[in-house]
């Protein structure tokens, strides 16, 4: 137990999480604004935005995360020498916030999209009825109503995001969480089990509630029909 | 699906022609991000003749692109019969008429679900390389498979629930009016329908599973990936090589997700009016990468 304890003194396990946190948090806010637009680009009457946003989601919802990440490290950084930020771990932070915010996109435009299915064909309607050309019916009616309906699988992407910013290891970004497990394992054989549970831990303890969160403000403000 | 045609009325004279200005400036910025990658990459130097031919060759394919590629097809193909098995063993836990049992199966099956699969590869990879149960070559493989099945598994066990809980009471009852108890009514009645309603989704989750694949490249297991970034550092050509890499996978995948929509659109007629809702729901589910 005695061991067990020592080890925090030694590793900052809370700093490890609060990276996996931050990188979840910015890639969460990107991937909501890219899938977006792209659900506005697959629900619009263009057919080249329509073709753009199908091959955007095709693209990068079949292309593993681990490709995507090792090509922002291997690729991005160190062949094309892109920098973001001047100081190298911002810069590598950055690059794996850019990457996981690429491809949740993905998943969140599906999502709104799933959203936008469940509004009533009479909506539309009605949008149209009152005089609404595309974009205010879908600013004022469609996706108010759209969001509201989204929110359980956005949620999921959400709680998928969170478990893939351990992937940021195949990017470099080596002080998150699985990296860091990976050093203590290697350190501290003797004890792989309880270190593994330690982290297991802290990832339930972060997902659930938010499934718990999403669960319940998807019935509360589900559109009452 | 539906709502997305009525979003727009059936476009006038105007309309047309806001539509077809729309639709040219559309393709404008879209070639045009086009040309600005397309240039970016040439002037690094990537498009050159020749980081590209090493993939006309027979030795590429045969040292490296093969060999990865069944690699990954076996860790895929393994971890995709264990999932199954879990997911059915569990699923039928969940569902069970006793209560430890049931309770047991749940707290499993969520905990499985909120830890990531990363975490599990890393963990069993290390756990088993230093216990010396296997050899240390095989280490790699047998984490892989583990951590795909555990987690895969217990997405597939909530498949079966939402399946099972899907269907018409009904099935149940008569099941039970045979002579059925509850178990073999599950077993015999529920289970079998509910695999075949829940069909499109298991077909989603194999692409999930053959995508975590590619996380075995942290850990050191020669799939795909692995194979690629080796041959990239040894042409210099690690862009093009990833770009190939990712283009297998978007291909493979692309085809396993196509035949998940048609057979969702085949079993539409066979399970109409009785679809049950979560089984759509989880499979939307991004799962992990």
């Amino acid at each position: 137990m005695e061991d067990y304890l020592s080890l925090f003194e030694t590793y900052d396990v809370l700093a490890a999480f609060w990276i996996n946190i931050q990188l979840s948090f910015w890639a969460a806010l990107w991937a909501l604004a890219i899938g977006t637009v792209l659900a506005l680009f697959r629900i619009s009457p263009i057919p080249s935005l329509q073709w753009f946003g199908a091959a955007y989601v095709n693209i990068f919802r079949n292309t593993p995360l681990t490709i995507i990440l090792a090509f922002g490290f291997l690729g991005l950084f160190s062949v094309l020498q892109v920098s973001l930020a001047s100081d190298l771990n911002d810069s590598l932070f950055r690059i794996a916030v850019v990457g996981l915010a690429v491809y949740h996109a993905a998943f969140v435009c599906e999502a709104i999209r799933s959203g936008v299915n469940t509004v009533p064909l009479g909506q539309a309607e009605a949008a149209r009825a009152i005089g609404l050309s595309f974009l205010p019916a879908a600013r004022l009616i469609i996706l108010p109503q759209a969001f509201r309906g989204a929110i359980a699988p956005l949620g999921n992407v959400l709680i998928a995001l969170i478990k893939n910013s351990t992937v940021a290891a195949a990017g470099s970004v080596a002080a998150e969480a699985s990296g860091l497990m990976k050093t203590m394992i290697e350190f501290r054989s003797d004890l792989v089990i309880p270190i593994f549970f330690t982290f297991a831990l802290g990832f339930v303890v972060l997902v659930i509630p938010i499934g718990l969160l999403t669960t319940w403000a998807s019935k509360k403000l589900a559109v009452a029909r | 699906m539906s709502a997305q045609q009525v979003l727009f009325d059936a476009p006038g004279p105007r309309a047309r022609r806001n539509i077809m200005i729309g639709n040219i400036v559309g393709v404008l910025i879209a070639l045009g991000i086009l040309a600005w990658v397309i240039q970016a990459l040439a002037e690094k130097g990537q498009l050159e003749a020749s980081m590209w031919t090493p993939f006309l060759e027979a030795r590429t394919w045969e040292f490296f692109i093969l060999p990865g590629l069944a690699n990954t097809l076996k860790a895929a193909a393994v971890a995709i019969v264990t999932s199954v098995l879990f997911g059915l063993i569990f699923g039928i836990g969940r569902l069970s008429h006793v209560t430890p049992i049931r309770w047991a199966a749940g707290i499993v099956v969520e905990f499985l679900r909120a830890v990531p699969v990363l975490l599990m590869m890393i963990f069993f990879w290390l756990a088993l390389g230093s216990s010396g149960a296997v050899p240390p070559q095989d280490a790699p493989f047998i984490a892989v498979v583990t951590a795909l099945t555990l987690y895969n598994g217990s997405v597939i066990a909530e498949l079966v629930r939402s399946g099972v809980q899907g269907l018409p009471k009904g099935q149940r009852e008569a099941g039970m009016a045979i002579g059925l108890t509850a178990g073999q009514s599950l077993r015999s009645v529920e289970v079998p329908q509910a695999l075949i309603a829940m069909l499109p989704a298991l077909i989603s989750q194999f692409v999930v599973i053959l995508k975590d694949s590619a996380l075995g490249f942290i850990i050191t297991y020669p799939e795909l990936l692995q194979f690629m970034r080796r041959l990239g550092v040894g042409e210099g050509n690690i862009i093009p090589s990833l770009m190939v890499a990712a283009a297998i996978f978007i291909v493979i995948n692309f085809g396993l997700s196509s035949l998940a929509t048609r057979l969702s659109v085949l079993l539409s007629f066979r399970t109409k009016g009785r679809r049950p809702a979560t089984v759509e729901a989880v499979a939307l589910d991004p799962a992990s990468t």
